[in-house]
């Protein structure tokens, strides 16, 4: 049997991985990739959450877990959400990227006060 | 040790060094399939949570639709590797494995201790069945789920406006 | 005993039996199929196809294949050879795997064992989901090549395929509706039930229910621009990108991605049959109620049901190659879409059909669990035809002025009487 801190702790790797990642890259493509990878971490760990809930919320295992559905529900909107952000977050991309190819996020300070 | 562990042990480490190809390719098409090798493995490890619609719309909607949008752009847009290869900021790298390392202890001491345990709850037949996540959508969440839908349409619209020639 | 061996198999093995036996049938049937179509495209062409090879041309395919395996397997320079050497890979995965949960045969006794090769319970979109990944070849095939022309098709031909998954996921899901199970077995069982709820001697396929015909056609349609088919082979046409994604690849990746495309056709219309033409029923008729209710004729029936369980694989397998036909048979009568046209009709013109027959279906099950089987059948009429006005009026009011113009083109005039008279 699989321990929940097994699948929490993959989470949290591929959590601080997409962090560093956003942190070191310069691309805003590959930044984006990144966001959408810490996406999937903490959608992993809604999941794990939501089949081991009773035992988390009371320690009993002999409660069934299918009214602890919210998890999955919650992950359903997260993925809804991601992806209405990739389409609008790439086109802006694109949009600037039809200005100044191989842009790095740095030279990005048009706005800047 | 049994297959379930065996597996786990795989799709967890293919995860992990896929997350870790996506941070340290160089050429970000080689990213983007890091990437994608990492959403498959997440959705398998949603099918060995029993989340069996949750994996399967995994694999639709970020393996078959967000991530070949995520290949478009990066093949339109034809963004080379980063040249110089010390792109990868040194001065960024330590304050950056800093942060991860605190987060981890952190997070660790406080979350994943306590939680240590073997306990598996008893999960019944139709647990993450799309029964199960049409009941609960459509009788609980209904109202998230419309405002999902405005958001989309929003998005789409945003999207549309974006690519649009200014004619 | 065969049985009793394949029970007592290690599950694993057990699985690899099944994969075995279904990944061979849609291999082997890959040389069949393109010799089917060059006979039967040249019979359509007024002209007879490939005879020299062999008797009737049969030995046509293996001649293809040598052809192909002798030829110089070059690689260009400056590609990147991971990518290269990958996206022939990524074509020929999806389409064997879209097979998994499609039952060829019903699952009891022998042919339970051996089929399908995974009954779980999000069967049909699993298949929904795998057809999604077929994009991943394509592309990566198309910027592998280094080369602008071969870009431009494999994006072209990704687009396509995004564009049609929605036309065809919408229609699977008026069907799943219906249905109410999304595994593909229940799919089947479904429909052996009395056509329509009413004729007890009828199966019910869901092609001979009106929903089911729309959604049926729909989906159809999907499927041959799935599997870049023509009229939807703009990606692949020789006179307009040059290979189009498969540009830069020779003889035997370009024979993976052949063979991949070919049995991704024979996997598509065994998902066709499946879903909407009862999968692996002979005929759709009821051998066993027949039996209980003509008694006098009742060892016939039951023989042609029993013949109904043994000849099931023949059966599917049939409709899978009548599926095949239809596909050459449109291609030889339909000329190539132009990219624009094949993207306005699979955003324009088949999501919204696909959408308003997934209404008429929701109104239908709705009413009927309300008001009874009558005032359900009333509903779909009446709201098919209020859906029918709403989308001719929609199309009507100038959809697609910008894109579409038409053009006038006026005709030089000719005197004839004038010239004669100056001769």
């Amino acid at each position: 049997m699989i321990p929940l801190s097994a699948y929490l702790s993959v989470s949290l790797f591929l959590f601080l991985t997409g962090l560093v990642g956003i942190i070191i890259r310069q691309s805003p493509v590959v930044m984006f990739m990144c966001i959408e990878m810490m996406l999937n971490a903490v959608n992993l760990s809604f999941v794990s959450f939501a089949r081991y809930a009773p035992w988390v919320a009371s320690g009993d295992i002999t409660q069934t877990a299918s009214q602890w559905m919210t998890g999955e529900i919650t992950v359903l909107f997260v993925m809804a959400v991601a992806a209405a952000e990739v389409a609008v977050g790439l086109g802006m991309i694109m949009s600037i990227y039809k200005n100044e190819p191989d842009v790095n996020v740095d030279a990005l300070s048009n706005l800047k006060g | 040790m049994q297959g379930r562990e065996i597996l786990f042990i795989v799709l967890s480490l293919v995860a992990c060094f896929a997350g870790l190809g996506v941070v340290l390719a160089k050429h970000p098409i080689k990213s983007a399939l890091s990437l994608v090798v990492n959403m498959f493995s997440i959705a398998f490890l949603y099918f060995t949570l029993e989340a069996n619609m949750l994996g399967i719309t995994q694999i639709m909607v970020y393996v078959g639709a967000i991530m070949v949008l995520f290949l478009f752009v990066v093949m339109l847009l034809n963004i080379g590797s980063d040249r110089s290869g010390m792109k990868i900021l040194d001065l960024k790298l330590v304050p950056a494995i800093l942060i991860a390392l605190l987060m981890f202890s952190l997070i660790s001491f406080q979350v994943l201790y306590p939680l240590f345990g073997m306990q598996y709850p008893v999960a019944d037949e139709g647990f993450g069945s799309p029964e199960a996540i049409g009941k609960s959508l459509f009788s609980q969440y209904v109202l998230p789920f419309e405002v999902a839908s405005v958001l989309l349409l929003v998005g789409i619209v945003g999207a549309i406006l974006l690519a649009r020639r200014k004619a | 005993m065969l049985e009793e061996f394949i029970s007592n198999l290690h599950p694993v093995l057990a699985i690899f039996v099944r994969i075995i036996c279904f990944s061979g049938i849609a291999i082997m049937f890959v040389p069949i199929q393109v010799w089917w179509e060059r006979r039967l495209l040249g019979w359509m062409q007024d002209r007879v196809g490939p005879n020299r090879v062999g008797p009737f041309g049969l030995l046509q395919p293996v001649a293809d294949a040598i052809k192909l395996f002798l030829k110089e397997d070059h690689v260009p320079s400056g590609v990147d050879k991971f990518i290269y050497y990958l996206a022939p890979i990524l074509a020929f995965l999806p389409a064997f795997a879209l097979g998994g949960t499609m039952p060829w045969a019903p699952a009891e006794g022998l042919y339970g064992l051996l089929t399908p090769v995974a009954d779980i319970n999000i069967g049909v979109l699993y298949v929904l989901a795998i057809s999604s990944l077929g994009s991943y070849g394509v592309v990566l095939a198309g910027y592998a090549g280094n080369n602008k022309y071969s870009l431009l098709g494999g994006l072209r031909a990704s687009a396509q395929l995004i564009s049609y998954e929605l036309a065809m996921t919408v229609s699977l899901a008026a069907i799943i509706l219906v249905t109410g199970s999304l595994r593909m077995s229940e799919v089947v069982s479904y429909q052996t039930g009395p056509l329509w709820g009413i004729f007890p001697y009828i199966q019910n396929w869901n092609l001979l229910t009106p929903t089911g015909l729309v959604a049926g056609v729909i989906f159809f349609i999907c499927a041959i621009a799935e599997t870049n088919r023509a009229p939807f082979d703009l990606p692949e046409a020789e006179s307009e990108l040059i290979g189009g994604y498969h540009t830069e690849y020779s003889s035997f990746k370009f024979g993976l991605f052949f063979l991949s495309e070919y049995a991704a056709r024979f996997v598509f219309s065994g998902v066709f049959a499946t879903i909407f033409l009862g999968g692996y029923n002979m005929l759709p008729v009821r051998w066993d109620i027949l039996a209980v209710d003509f008694p006098g004729w009742s060892e016939w029936f039951y023989f042609m049901h029993s013949a109904n369980y043994w000849l099931s694989p023949v059966a599917f397998i049939a409709k899978c190659f009548l599926g095949f036909t239809v596909f050459v048979w449109v291609r030889a009568t339909l000329p190539r879409l132009r990219y624009d046209q094949l993207m306005s009709i699979g955003w324009k013109s088949l999501l919204p059909a696909a959408v308003a027959n997934f209404i008429v279906v929701a109104v239908w099950i709705m009413v009927t669990n309300l008001y009874g089987m009558i005032a359900g059948y009333a509903s779909l009429v009446v709201s098919a035809i209020i859906l029918l006005v709403l989308y001719l009026n929609i199309k009507a009011v100038g959809f697609n002025e910008s894109t579409s113009t038409k053009r006038r083109i006026k005709m030089a005039k000719f005197n004839l009487k004038e010239n004669e008279e100056s001769n």
